[in-house]
């Protein structure tokens, strides 16, 4: 693993303000007990485990914006519940994926879906991914 | 007084078997559900960003619409039930965005409204023993009952999640789907994944993980005996559902599990005629199974 650098700059810096202020969340608010983690129902397919998402976002390191964790988590909520100084992790992975939107492509494309498994599909799980996962439902 | 009703767009069409046996529930308990007229989409997700008050306007149209003929709005589906009740929450909290959303819709909307799951109502209102009796009236006259019957009442996340803001039950050991089954004479099933995500809209982008969150659900309500499932969610019906096809592809010896809306059933201890509940719109058909048990 490549070694990382910190510093006063980017832990003070516009990425840490950013994610902060679209989250209405205090970054340093997490101790880094791990309980996200612990009770994630994705966390076992998820390259940076829930608390390393935030580990990241505290020190300001751009790479949380390259993981696959902020795709796969789907908000359900479990780490808000159970997180004892009331992080909201779900808000937080939402910053991350409108950051990462603004910065790149849309997660999910009209054109790639089968178009008879989205005729069978609930249409509010079809909303709910374009909401998510494109800079047009934001 | 008639109770608004916001069925949203899922139970008006791929779901219209919960629509159907919920308003016929309703019917049967004396609870007078009218639909919201000129309704509008949800939105499907609370937005979670702070700055994302445009999402917040169709949901707060909807609350708007509501609030001009009573003082509540009455869902089934869990997640209009999530997205409606944390935007009042939002609405009620923030008055500086709350003016702001009124300002790009044109409304007056104070944040007075209640957002509430059917689910509530039978609890707080009509409450469990009230419906007890009504099923033990109905079992005299039919000679029908759940009795044996072992569900697995499955929350999922967003009846529940975050308790703060819905504050329907405890969030990490919830009992109201439970009690609700004992009182109509079925046996609720204890399972580890009662709380846990189906899958969600994971559906659209990672339709393999969905299926594999929802068979770690299915699973663990089958070891623990279940003859069915119920759910209050159209999104965790369909995860549950229709992904056993691919379950039984991925896990040789897979055992296919109905799932029913929780109004299906509740209708069918009730004795009430469920020609029209949906039942086509299944993947896995739950008649054999209720059939099974005299239903």
């Amino acid at each position: 693993m490549a070694r990382v650098r910190l510093s006063r700059e980017r832990v003070r810096g516009e990425l840490v303000r950013k994610i902060e202020e679209l989250s209405g969340q205090n970054l340093l608010a997490c101790n880094q007990c791990g309980k996200c983690s612990a009770g994630c129902p994705a966390a076992t397919v998820m390259d940076l485990l829930p608390n390393q998402v935030i580990r990241y976002a505290q020190f300001g390191l751009e790479q949380v914006l390259e993981a696959k964790s902020i795709w796969i988590c789907a908000s359900c909520q479990t780490c808000y519940v159970r997180c004892p100084h009331g992080v909201d992790l779900s808000r937080i992975m939402e910053a991350l994926r409108v950051i990462a939107l603004e910065q790149g492509d849309d997660h999910l494309r009209p054109q790639e879906l089968d178009p008879d498994e989205v005729a069978d599909m609930p249409q509010l799980a079809v909303i709910a991914g374009f909401r998510k996962y494109t800079m047009m439902g934001g | 007084m008639p109770i608004p009703y916001y069925p949203g767009c899922t139970l008006s069409t791929k779901a219209r078997g919960y629509d159907a046996s919920g308003r016929a529930v309703a019917k049967a308990l004396g609870l007078e559900l009218e639909e919201l007229q000129d309704w509008n989409c949800c939105g499907a997700t609370f937005p979670l960003a702070m700055d994302n008050l445009l999402a917040m306007t169709g949901p707060t149209q909807v609350l708007v619409q509501a609030r001009a003929h009573s003082d509540r709005l009455v869902t089934l589906c869990a997640i209009c039930y999530n997205v409606l009740k944390r935007t009042n929450y939002f609405l009620q909290s923030d008055a500086e965005k709350r003016d702001r959303i009124n300002y790009f819709i044109e409304a007056d909307y104070a944040g007075d409204l209640r957002v509430q799951h059917f689910l509530e109502i039978l609890r707080d209102e009509l409450g469990f023993e009230a419906l007890k009796q009504r099923v033990d009236e109905a079992r005299k006259e039919t000679g029908k009952s759940l009795e044996g019957l072992r569900v697995a009442p499955y929350y999922g996340c967003l009846l529940l999640r975050p308790e703060k803001e819905l504050q329907l039950d405890n969030a990490e050991d919830p009992r109201i789907l439970e009690d609700l089954l004992q009182a109509i004479g079925c046996d609720p099933v204890d399972f580890s994944h009662r709380v846990e995500c189906c899958g969600s809209y994971l559906l659209v982008t990672s339709p393999d993980l969905a299926a594999d969150m929802s068979y770690a659900v299915l699973q663990s309500a089958a070891h623990n005996g279940a003859h069915l499932l119920v759910t209050a969610c159209p999104l965790c019906q369909y995860n549950l559902d229709h992904k056993q096809a691919e379950m039984a592809r991925q896990h040789p010896g897979f055992k296919p599990l109905p799932v029913l809306y929780f109004t299906q059933l509740m209708g069918l201890a009730l004795g009430l005629n469920s020609d029209d509940w949906g039942w086509e719109l299944h993947y896995v058909d739950p008649r054999p199974v209720l059939a099974g048990h005299g239903l």
